[in-house]
């Protein structure tokens, strides 16, 4: 859903109501609106521009719930100047807040299908929105698979919900890291490595997936030959985007636009992108 | 009943052989279990076993000197123990550990060593299925060197 309801190019001013420490450098902030508005719909894998006064403007995916009223979430990972000072807001502080943008995860044509979520890291992020989707619309849908990978044990996110979400009926979630000291009694090893544990039925199943991109162009490859079509499979892109309208031209990826052919792609129509060298 | 033949033949390592190749590898194979923590090969011993995991998770770990120990892969069922019983001078190359309760069928690297040399078509089923096998551990360690998470 695009933002038309006003200029979508002037930010809004929303109040930092709450700031969580995920792991060492990644934090989830939740937003109130301070204008006459009170709600802001959003569809899952969309995302907003988050302006903070003075440093600049930013593309964060939406982190929460969807039927959250009066809320926007955001799980933000610090690694450069701007991503730092927004981690180092404070509750009560305001942001400028642009969006939601582009197009998100196919939730409504996934119903009554298996859902299977594969996610990188920070990549995690944009897909919890999915995951209280079908969760709230459990009888809706399938089978929820949800499988994770991170860096090493410290760095996994949503620690408390990945295993109050294993316990949900029909769903099932494993986690695994890169590295690990003698104590993780977890999985090891990249995320594609916990295929072979997913109870799945290719054919019935939609795979979202999201993390960094060489991670997500071996997972697909992985599900085509396990079975999934291709249509079947959906992917959220990054890149640097600026106006998220689709007017600066910064999220130019091939023929696409991230930002509003974007991020959620089909792995169908871009699958040879993947394969193209600095693009 | 679950037999040696049976839990063998099910294996995703052995599924689909020929009955007669099934025979030969159980020639070899016997059931053992794994105390939690225990270790099941260690680096630099003689690699006179494989092993096929049935159940429980096996940590592979490598150790460098004035480091911790590190977990670079966790095994489960399906999963096979190493191939250093096939590439000669056949000495383990790292650690595996259980990680909890662990059931293997230990499979005598030597008896089918013998057999592969005596049995060709035997020998090239075995890498048949082993090739893949450390094709995708390959690709995975590529990644996990690419360290894909951090930073950057």
């Amino acid at each position: 859903m695009q933002h038309t309801e006003s200029n979508p190019m002037q930010p809004e001013p929303w109040r930092v109501s709450e700031l969580a420490r995920e792991t060492a450098d990644t934090f989830t902030l939740s937003l109130q609106p301070l204008g006459r508005k009170t709600h802001r719909e959003f569809q899952p894998g969309q995302f907003s521009m988050l302006w903070m006064f003075g440093v600049g403007e930013l593309p964060i995916s939406i982190s929460g719930d969807p039927a959250a009223e009066g809320k926007l979430t955001y799980t933000v990972r610090s690694v450069g100047e701007a991503t730092k000072a927004l981690v180092s807001v404070a509750p009560g502080q305001q942001i400028g807040v642009r969006g939601p943008f582009g197009k998100g995860w196919p939730v409504e044509s996934a119903r009554g299908q298996d859902v299977l979520v594969i996610a990188g890291g920070i990549g995690l992020a944009p897909l919890r929105p999915v995951i209280y989707h079908v969760l709230r619309h459990r009888e809706e849908y399938g089978r929820l698979v949800l499988l994770y990978g991170a860096r090493n044990p410290r760095d996994l996110l949503y620690r408390k919900e990945l295993a109050a979400w294993g316990k949900q009926k029909d769903c099932q979630v494993l986690s695994t890291v890169d590295y690990a000291g003698m104590n993780w009694r977890g999985h090891v090893g990249v995320v594609t490595r916990l295929l072979r544990y997913a109870r799945l039925q290719p054919l019935q199943t939609v795979a979202m997936m999201c993390g960094p991109e060489i991670m997500m162009r071996v997972v697909g490859r992985e599900l085509i030959n396990r079975g999934l079509p291709a249509e079947s499979i959906h992917l959220s892109m990054e890149r640097n985007m600026k106006c998220a309208v689709g007017f600066c031209g910064h999220c130019q990826w091939g023929p696409h636009f991230i930002c509003k052919d974007g991020p959620v792609f089909s792995y169908q129509d871009i699958a040879p992108l993947l394969d193209k060298y600095e693009l | 009943m679950h037999t040696l033949e049976t839990i063998i033949a099910d294996h995703p390592m052995f599924a689909g052989l020929e009955a007669s190749f099934i025979d030969l590898a159980v020639g070899c194979a016997s059931n053992v279990r794994i105390e939690p923590n225990a270790y099941i090969t260690r680096e630099g011993e003689e690699s006179n076993q494989m092993f096929l995991i049935r159940e429980g998770r096996v940590a592979l770990e490598i150790h460098a000197p004035a480091r911790k120990p590190l977990v670079i892969e966790t095994l489960g069922p399906g999963d096979i123990i190493g191939w250093s019983w096939l590439v000669p001078p056949h000495f383990w190359r790292f650690n595996a550990r259980a990680i909890n309760s662990t059931r293997v069928i230990a499979l005598d690297a030597k008896c089918l060593r013998t057999k592969c040399e005596a049995n060709h078509e035997l020998g090239y089923e075995i890498l048949k299925r082993f090739a893949p096998i450390i094709e995708r551990r390959l690709e995975a360690t590529r990644l996990q060197l690419l360290d894909v998470y951090a930073a950057h």
